[in-house]
């Protein structure tokens, strides 16, 4: 399809620019883990995105796609952020590696590439590293202030990259397990919600720290809404979802169902909500559908969470809704002009 | 205040009008030739009735209209006929088509001209055979005769819309129209109205054209117009489309492939309106419009041009620039670029874009879809965009008709946002044209089959009719035989001729209940008069089918 056809104008909005605009949205939550937990986070942020780049062109490369004209759309870079957003920072660097590799050559390049993939790449990659490397997935490190001991950022350099401690120091000392993982551990030892809450990893809403880095997520999302670069649909629903089915089960027994709130502001909530359910390509198309498609991926995230193996359920929320997508699409398909309902 | 509503979707594209609405509408030089397409509307090509080298008055009949959906052209000017042959056309596909080249004498005489001071006295079949005499077709775009959506009775329509609202960007020629000729513009909207037994009229106009909206509120209240609103509508691309316009101003949605009329509405264009009260009152057919001459010139501005006028003699005038690459006609959302920079204006010519690749960029090369949607946000037909794209790519026809890929109107909104710069429209044209190759393909198979089959039967039973025949002349044989003797006693003087007329009897008693065997096709044996109406129908048929397709944007 070339030629000179209309429309002859089209506007400035690419690809490119829209992805650059949900990587600008990032930084507000990536600035705040900084600040709680050092700049680990940073390494692994630039790990995932070389990765990323890397394995892209390559993949590119092989398929005989053009590469630079792929590469610049920034998609992959995404990808890597979000995927080194949703795993532990202090983590030995292959650990990263493999998880954006295996999402961008996989579960992106096996499917077809940009567009053509079903499930969220970033989320297959979290799938997998959870699966095959459950140990170092739930070393997550302790925020500034709460540690046993000062963990400079040499050391987390040493350990990401040498896997070496300095001197007496155990891992268990400078990580923790999530406050997810916390709360479930300590439910299943018959302690009580306020009791829980009043441990010194928790702060006004959720985990200390962690609660905002939330916040920070949720202040990107409300830029991208702003923005118009997603709609409210997804986030709106399944934020809602959320606190609704938290909220019952709160209501109906207050000792073992935490408030509502912690769940938003817990695990990957937010950051699910307004930048990983809202991957275009592997959410539904119609307004109704990404209601539904969020209000499916609350559910699962609760149930999850809450009565599931693992600690955070956003990730297997994301995947099993994706693979609803179709179904939901076909079952959505709005009116269309002038054949609604009978007009008056 | 009246209460306006809304379409879904809809975009903002830049305007750029006011490069060529600051000045008032020129009179165009007269060109050194006219190039006249004898189908310039939809419906019947018209036929030439003029020669070569017969010299013709301006205003003078060259092409009359043909059938029952076909319009009339006219002399542009006064002089000599140079040519009827196939030449080039303002037409995006490059087939030539038959032309009447006139080579003015530079006299510009009119031929006489039947004014009418009060078209009352007409009756409406009067007025609707003048109009079509005089060529006046939908001037909005869709050039669909207008003679043939005059057609109503009472209380059938209620709503005239009159389409004033220009929403593709560059174009002004309403504008300019509206600013100057508003009170014609209205007498013509009463003719329509009193044509279609209409209560109100209302005249829809963008709010970026507060001059013409101000010179048309002037107008009506001058004209003393009851049941006459001119409306300002938002400014928002393509509100400007039959559809679009009749949903903001009286919230009646018309779906595709139904008529506005059945709906209480019907909807002309502002130059429509001008155009048949020059014909009615004045007697002038319609050999010159408005046009707008923009994009890569010095002056762009408006023009009244002969209709048949050489595009670049035309645009000339406004002093093309260097860098211009070819002449879109129409707007940058749904123009068509023209196969060569000499063809004729032609009814629907309502702008011309010198093209530069300045002005409109050479198309990025388009990513994958990423399905966001943008394009089901803007679609004023609220289709799902991204879904017909996916199926026209696949070649997935009955997916994409099942999502209506016939109400998409091509307005091109959907394109205009694609972040993969995806040309979507393109993919739904070439969808519609496989589905149409598809259904003629389709048709012609199952012509042929029937013939086919017809003629397999009509063998069997020609040959069973001969068979029958036979053994009935040997039965009546035996029977005249067997009874001859028992007969004989009663009927001594039997005949031998008895026997012949028995026989003879029997065959054509045979032949009646062969024929009444055969049953006939319920199309076959008809009165005259129920033929009559079969044609009737079919007519209006055809009117549907156009109406179906006059719904284009301006």
């Amino acid at each position: 399809m070339s030629g000179f056809f209309s429309p002859f104008i089209t506007k400035p909005v690419s690809v490119s620019r829209i992805m650059l605009n949900v990587l600008l949205a990032l930084v507000p939550g990536i600035a705040l883990y900084v600040w709680f937990y050092g700049p680990a986070i940073l390494i692994s942020l630039t790990l995932a995105s070389i990765t990323a780049l890397g394995v892209e062109a390559l993949m590119l490369k092989i398929q005989n796609k053009p590469v630079a004209f792929f590469l610049k759309d920034n998609t992959a870079l995404l990808t890597a952020w979000l995927l080194a957003l949703s795993i532990p920072p202090l983590a030995p660097w292959w650990l990263v590696v493999v998880g954006t590799a295996f999402a961008i050559s996989i579960s992106k390049h096996l499917y077809g590439g940009l567009g053509n993939n079903p499930f969220n790449p970033a989320m297959i990659g979290y799938a997998v590293l959870i699966i095959s490397f459950p140990v170092h997935m739930t070393h997550w490190l302790t925020p500034n202030g709460l540690g046993e001991i000062a963990f400079s950022f040499t050391d987390q350099l040493n350990y990401i990259f040498r896997e070496v401690l300095p001197g007496d120091v155990k891992l268990d000392a400078v990580t923790m397990a999530t406050p997810l993982d916390t709360l479930k551990t300590q439910l299943h030892l018959n302690g009580s919600i306020s009791d829980i809450l009043d441990m010194p990893i928790y702060g006004h809403l959720a985990g200390i720290g962690s609660e905002w880095v939330a916040a920070g997520f949720l202040l990107g999302g409300l830029y991208l809404l702003a923005q118009r670069i997603i709609s409210w649909h997804l986030p709106v629903a399944y934020l809602g979802t959320l606190f609704f089915i938290a909220a019952l089960f709160h209501l109906v027994d207050p000792t073992h169902y935490v408030q509502p709130g912690f769940h938003l502001f817990s695990g990957a909530a937010m950051l699910g909500a307004f930048f990983i359910l809202t991957d275009p390509v592997t959410s539904p198309t119609t307004p109704r559908g990404k209601i539904f498609f969020a209000m499916g991926a609350a559910l699962l995230t609760y149930l999850i969470r809450t009565f599931g193996g693992f600690p955070d359920g956003m990730a297997f929320a994301t995947l099993l809704m994706n693979i609803c997508v179709p179904l939901i699409d076909a079952w959505t398909q709005p009116k269309v002009f002038g054949k609604k309902e009978k007009q008056s | 205040m009246r209460t306006l509503y809304q379409f879904h979707g809809g975009i903002h594209p830049p305007t750029n009008k006011t490069q060529s609405n600051a000045t008032p509408i020129a009179g165009a030089a007269l060109p050194s030739r006219l190039v006249i397409p004898l189908h310039q509307h939809v419906g019947n090509s018209a036929r030439p009735v003029v020669e070569a080298g017969q010299h013709v008055l301006k205003g003078q009949v060259i092409g009359m209209a043909e059938g029952h959906l076909s319009s009339a052209v006219h002399a542009s000017t006064s002089g000599t006929i140079a040519a009827i042959d196939e030449q080039l056309v303002a037409h995006p596909s490059g087939i030539p088509d038959l032309c009447i080249t006139l080579i003015p004498d530079g006299q510009d005489e009119w031929i006489a001209r039947e004014s009418c001071e009060d078209w009352t006295t007409l009756s409406h079949s009067e007025l609707r055979h003048k109009l079509r005499a005089a060529g006046v077709v939908g001037l909005g775009g869709a050039v669909f005769p207008s003679d043939m959506k005059l057609y109503s009775h009472k209380q059938k329509i209620k709503t005239l819309v009159l389409n004033g609202a220009e929403c593709e960007p560059y174009i002004t020629c309403d504008d300019l129209l509206m600013r100057e000729r508003a009170a014609d513009i209205l007498q013509g909207a009463e003719m329509m109205r009193a044509l279609l037994y209409a209560e109100e009229v209302l005249i829809g106009i963008e709010d970026n054209k507060p001059e013409a909206i101000a010179a048309m509120r002037a107008a009506v209240a001058a004209g003393g117009h009851q049941k006459m609103d001119v409306i300002a509508v938002p400014t928002i691309y393509p509100g400007g489309g039959a559809k679009q316009l009749i949903r903001v101003l009286t919230g009646i949605e018309v779906a595709a492939g139904v008529r506005s009329t059945n709906m209480g509405v019907q909807c002309f264009n502002v130059g429509t309106a001008y155009s048949a009260w020059r014909a009615i009152r004045f007697g002038e057919p319609l050999i010159s419009r408005i046009v707008t001459i923009t994009g890569n010139v010095a002056h762009p501005q408006n023009f009244e041009a002969l209709i048949g006028t050489p595009m670049n003699e035309l645009v000339a005038q406004s002093e093309q620039l260097a860098g211009t690459t070819n002449y879109i006609m129409g707007g940058p959302m749904m123009g068509v670029p023209m196969p060569s920079k000499e063809v004729g204006v032609i009814k629907a010519t309502n702008c011309i874009i010198a093209s530069s690749d300045a002005i409109f960029p050479k198309a990025l090369t388009a990513l994958p879809c990423i399905r966001c949607t943008r394009c089901a946000d803007v679609c004023p037909s609220e289709l799902q965009p991204q879904e017909l794209y996916w199926f026209s790519k696949a070649k997935n026809l009955d997916k994409a008709e099942d999502y209506h890929l016939f109400d998409c109107i091509e307005c091109g909104a959907c394109s205009y946002v694609c972040p993969s710069n995806i040309p979507l429209v393109q993919y739904y044209r070439f969808a519609k044209s496989e589905i149409w190759a598809r259904d003629a393909g389709k048709k012609a198979a199952d012509a042929a089959r029937e013939r086919h089959e017809f003629r397999e039967s009509r063998i069997e039973r020609e040959k069973r009719e001969k068979a029958e025949k036979l053994a009935a002349k040997e039965k009546a044989a035996q029977e005249a035989k067997a009874v001859q003797p028992a007969i004989a006693p009663v009927k001594p003087d039997a005949d031998p001729e008895n026997t012949l007329q028995l026989k003879i009897q029997t065959a054509i008693d045979h032949a009646k209940e062969q024929a009444a065997a055969i049953k006939p096709k319920n199309t076959e044996q008809l009165t005259p008069e129920q033929q009559a109406q079969i044609d009737d129908i079919e007519a209006r048929r055809a009117r549907i089918r156009e109406l179906a397709k006059d719904a284009t944007p301006t």
